[in-house]
């Protein structure tokens, strides 16, 4: 079984600050980390390799990104957790792409690593919340697609078991398989390397590639593919001021019986 | 090639695009800008850029959009078979972006094979133009695979420019797989939604940036321009008062249209235990919200008891679920759930953008904060600034004293 499983490097804090004073963003640096999803969905890849040697079954897992040159540091580090191989698409061509275009990297990617049966992601990227690469990776690779996976129950040769979120509670649900998953922070906490792990990835390539390398078409990435543009940041105005309700803490209190009494 | 362009005569080398940047993509070396290749083109210098130096340059060829029309909004039912109200919220904004533009709102209705009708009238009553539907049991319990090949047949037969879905669980699946067949743009969690009269470019705005800054994205080359939009944040546009109508009116405004008869769902639901508190806090008449300026876990007890003497739900802000004091179905905000109580009493919470937008439905807002400065107070209607716990303590004892016990 082939198990592709996609991460992104993300900024160690999410908490951007603001200057007050110029309004304008405080780069206070922090190391790049794998997205916290996504590195739930590699523990869970470990685990059904796990699972299925007991069973006298192979398991190849392999990790993939997008992202700048200094994201192999994190592929090498997924293979010290247990990962088979690791492939980086790093190119100035894949910068600037949405989700349409990071779709069409990855599609490349996996089809360069080789059809898996299986590709889990991160059910969302914690910076950038959108929670859209998984189902589109599954329409670009006509899969099937399960989001919000909280646990693998069970995973054969033509069909995967989950137990995942959805609108009207968690639901146990078979898919066929290839599959795309996409994976629930909550789901497990990724294990820390073991030794022989981290002397063998010091040694592992990372296989680096660029667009041209991967077959993808140049314009279907980076800015180029990316169809939503972001022509306008800005700092969100504050809305006209409340009542405030002032005094010492009981006659704040008092106020607030009062209030709540009226409002509802 | 596409890229970052800096316009040598005018830069004047003043580095305010280095300091908007954040991601150290510009840099100024000899009093002129240059991009580096960390740049992630989000635009950021270029708002900031004082004498307008430095843009985008796209090389995408202008497509024909003239032959895309109407707003199609996704309207997803329940497993009995009812609209859910996010459908109603974006109908709502859909009519007044209609409006601007003089086209027609659309609703998309995929439903099992036992339609009762009444989904349908309902949708047309609070503001659909027509009713694109299909009965079959192939969408029962809603499949996402399913949804997005029957919405494309449609979208590429009948070219809307715009297709607005709930951020429900459903339809944060189902979006991005119409986005990737269609390969066109998907903006997910708008928090306003503003249409150009003139080119029909929808102008979606959603927090970016963790919170702190809100990012507005348009589509100009492809269509349709779709976003999603949590339940609530348009709890104020859906239709107050729905007309009645007749079936004999709505007759000619439902559309059957049949899914490809060779679309077989690979995704099977064996067993569903249905979900309790994530519901339950969405659609909470009161809530209390307690952030992390309640100092210490050893106060949540306090928390539970001002809610239960309120009559209300508890929720909580996401650093408190990441510190495992409260469970993920009470978080509220962008990347948890989006509320819209009649009343929200907020305990503690500083307000990032991404919190707000889950709470900008709630009707009445009273914040409690130690910290005058929180941004929590630039939404509340009601700010008091102090010690949270010693003011809830007091408040406790007012409202245990004051009211019956149940």
């Amino acid at each position: 079984m082939h198990i592709v499983v996609c991460v992104k490097a993300v900024p160690a804090s999410t908490e951007v600050k603001m200057d007050p004073v110029t309004n304008t963003i405080v780069r206070d640096g922090g190391d790049a980390v794998v997205n916290p999803f996504d590195a739930t969905a590699l523990e869970l890849a470990l685990r059904l390799r796990e699972k299925r040697r007991a069973a006298g079954e192979d398991t190849r897992i392999s990790v993939l990104s997008m992202g700048i040159p200094a994201t192999e540091r994190l592929l090498r580090d997924c293979i010290a957790r247990g990962a088979t191989d690791a492939l980086l698409l790093s190119d100035r061509a894949f910068a600037g792409a949405d989700t349409l275009a990071t779709t069409h990297a990855l599609t490349c990617g996996i089809r360069e690593l080789g059809m898996p049966d299986l590709v889990l992601c991160g059910k969302m990227a914690v910076d950038g919340d959108t929670a859209q690469i998984g189902p589109e990776l599954a329409g670009a690779l006509d899969m099937a697609c399960v989001t919000d996976v909280r646990a693998l129950v069970a995973c054969e040769h033509d069909a995967v078991t989950v137990y995942a979120g959805g609108d009207a509670g968690v639901s146990l649900i078979e898919a066929t398989l290839p599959c795309v998953l996409t994976v629930a922070k909550e789901a497990a906490t990724l294990r820390m390397p073991s030794i022989a792990g981290v002397l063998a990835a010091e040694h592992a390539a990372v296989d680096v590639r660029g667009a041209a390398e991967v077959g993808a078409d140049a314009a279907r990435i980076g800015l180029s593919g990316s169809p939503t543009q972001v022509v306008r940041s800005f700092v969100p105005e504050q809305q006209a001021a409340g009542v405030e309700v002032s005094g010492d803490t009981t006659a704040q209190a008092k106020q607030l019986v009062r209030i709540i009494e009226e409002v509802a | 090639m596409a890229g970052l362009r800096v316009d040598e005569t005018r830069c004047i080398g003043c580095a305010r695009c280095v300091r908007a940047c954040a991601h150290g993509g510009i840099k100024v070396e000899h009093r002129l800008a240059h991009p580096t290749d960390a740049c992630v083109f989000c635009g950021a210098c270029i708002d900031a850029c004082p004498v307008d130096a430095i843009s985008i340059e796209r090389d995408e060829a202008a497509a024909d959009l003239s032959v895309y029309r109407d707003i199609w909004v996704f309207a997803q039912v329940d497993k009995g078979g009812a609209v859910l109200p996010v459908a109603f919220e974006l109908l709502g904004r859909a009519r007044a972006l209609a409006a601007q533009r003089a086209c027609a709102v659309v609703a998309l209705l995929p439903q099992g094979p036992n339609g009762t009708g009444a989904p349908e009238r309902e949708l047309i009553a609070c503001g659909a133009d027509r009713v694109l539907t299909v009965h079959d049991a192939r969408m029962v319990p809603l499949d996402a695979e399913m949804c997005a090949g029957w919405i494309c047949g449609l979208a590429q037969q009948l070219k809307p420019e715009i297709i607005l879905y709930g951020a429900t669980a459903f339809g944060r699946e189902l979006a991005p797989m119409v986005a990737v067949r269609l390969e066109t743009g998907l903006t997910a969690d708008c928090t306003r939604l503003e249409i150009d009269e003139a080119t029909g470019l929808l102008q979606q705005t959603r927090p970016a940036f963790g919170g702190n800054l809100m990012a507005t994205i348009e589509c100009p080359a492809r269509r349709p321009q779709m976003a999603t939009v949590r339940p609530g944040v348009f709890a104020g546009d859906a239709c107050a008062c729905p007309v009645t109508v007749s079936d004999d009116a709505v007759k000619d405004k439902i559309v059957t249209c049949p899914l490809d008869a060779s679309a077989r769902p690979r995704v099977r639901v064996l067993a569903t235990e249905p979900a309790q508190q994530g519901a339950s806090i969405a659609q909470a008449k009161r809530l209390v919200v307690v952030g992390r300026g309640i100092g210490s876990k050893k106060h949540l007890p306090l928390m539970q008891r001002i809610a239960r003497a309120l009559d209300a739900e508890l929720g909580c802000t996401r650093p408190l679920v990441e510190a495992g004091w409260l469970e993920y179905p009470h978080q509220v905000g962008q990347t948890g759930v989006s509320v819209a109580p009649e009343l929200l009493v907020s305990i503690g919470v500083s307000g990032a953008i991404q919190h707000l937008a889950g709470i900008s439905g709630a009707k009445t807002i009273i914040a409690i904060n130690e910290d005058a400065q929180a941004p929590i107070f630039g939404i509340a209607h009601y700010q008091v600034v102090g010690d949270a716990i010693e003011i809830v303590n007091n408040l406790v004892r007012e409202l245990e004293s004051a009211a019956p016990r149940l």
